[in-house]
């Protein structure tokens, strides 16, 4: 095996998957190239060409709706005259009594602060690096953040939630669709998008 | 045959994937603490497991939405809802919240139950096959809180003076911890230890060579 020959250059080239530990050496890495665990089959690298301009324009398209669509109306509903209209933070803010506080900052931060929070790091993170400059100071930091809070940012399933309250609702009451609603779904979409895009190792290899 | 970093003497960095000399504390690239086999996580995996059960059963026992209408003032519990919905004829919606507000979480509760206690074991199915149920709990684990999603939007939208209301109920907080428990007891699962050989194997495989 080759561990007689473990001199650091070679460390250098080495990468470990997260899931499984098997290591594996990787030389030289064109444009366009995808690996996966062999044993566990998590994908290591998948680099596509150019990806890192329209990851930045996706990632401050996101951005933008999703502070824009804060300010907009989400759904309206009506009946026998009476009407209500809620925003996304009025969704958000909707448990308000006692230690159900607790609840709505969590809410508040699932669907708007975490998912903003990790557009923000991406656009800080890949900018420097896609126009060739020295890394701006703290990107690991940045990028280590994003990652880990990958899990935590839920507007996907804010959406889906919506739908379903939607279908509860039709029978209640008439309900109609603000712009939110429809930057919600957008964002959805964008936010996937970015990150299939986003190759972790080509980032951490240019973090360096 | 695959090698694996610590068979090497290295340690693997589980966010950025570079790899150190076994020892180094921290990854020089992304800050990450680095350790090669997390044994103290399966304390941690069973620390939120044991919450997130807690909180379930509060979650399923107590109200999720109390419903005002003209004429009565209804509680429902998360299966009552879902019934409920069903008698509607919603069946579709129905089901989407008995899968994503009983059936997931249940599950879940069992997979990881399952995966923390098979480390280190024998087991009839393989490795790969544990990883992949692994990868399920983690991917799956996020959509249970659609429920909490549901209430909170219900509850903002229908505030229709006399006419209707719709209020949370305190189990929407005990089932959204729920949640956010088991998360966090998938994620302190340290996933390589599903593949290391058990000792016993390790044995037979150095006295065969």
């Amino acid at each position: 095996m080759f561990m007689k020959e473990l001199t650091p250059e070679k460390i250098e080239n080495l990468i470990a998957c997260p899931k499984c530990d098997a290591v594996y050496d990787v030389g030289y890495v064109d444009k366009g190239d995808r690996a996966r665990c062999d044993v566990c089959h998590y994908p290591l690298i998948s680099r596509r060409r150019d990806a890192g301009l329209l990851i930045i324009a996706m990632s401050s398209a996101a951005f933008i709706l999703v502070i824009a669509a804060l300010f907009l109306p989400f759904i309206k509903i009506q009946r026998m005259g009476f009407q209500n209209e809620t925003t996304i933070l009025d969704a958000a803010l909707a448990f308000s009594d006692g230690p159900m506080i607790l609840l709505s900052l969590a809410t508040v931060g699932l669907i708007v602060g975490l998912p903003a929070l990790r557009l923000a790091l991406t656009i800080y993170t890949l900018t420097p690096i896609v126009f060739d400059r020295k890394p701006w100071p703290g990107a690991r930091r940045a990028f280590w953040l994003s990652e880990n809070l990958k899990p935590w940012s839920m507007i996907e399933i804010f959406v889906i939630g919506t739908a379903v309250a939607l279908v509860k609702l039709t029978d209640l009451a008439r309900v109609e669709l603000g712009p939110a609603f429809w930057m919600f779904a957008a964002l959805v979409i964008l936010v996937i998008v970015k990150d299939t895009f986003t190759c972790r190792w080509s980032v951490w290899r240019a973090l360096e | 045959m695959t090698v694996t970093a610590k068979d090497l003497g290295l340690v693997g960095c589980r966010t950025c994937e570079k790899v150190w000399p076994i020892g180094t504390e921290r990854c020089g690239r992304c800050g990450a603490r680095l350790i090669s086999r997390d044994h103290k996580s399966l304390q941690r995996v069973w620390a939120w497991w044991i919450a997130g059960v807690l909180a379930y059963i509060p979650a399923n026992t107590y109200p999720m939405l109390i419903t005002t209408t003209l004429f009565r003032n209804q509680e429902d519990t998360i299966i009552a809802g879902a019934i409920e919905l069903a008698s509607y004829g919603a069946w579709g919606v129905a089901i989407i919240i008995l899968v994503a507000s009983v059936l997931i979480p249940l599950a879940k509760f069992f997979a990881i139950a399952y995966l923390a206690l098979s480390v280190g074991h024998r087991t009839s199915i393989t490795p790969f096959q544990r990883q992949v149920i692994f990868e399920v709990v983690e991917f799956i684990g996020r959509w249970s809180m659609i429920d909490v999603f549901v209430v909170a939007i219900l509850s903002s939208l229908v505030q229709l003076s006399v006419v209707a209301s719709i209020n949370p109920g305190i189990a929407a907080l005990a089932f959204a911890l729920s949640v956010i428990f088991t998360m966090l007891s998938a994620k302190s699962f340290d996933s390589r230890l599903i593949w290391d050989k058990i000792e016993a194997e390790k044995q037979e495989a150095e006295s065969a060579t």
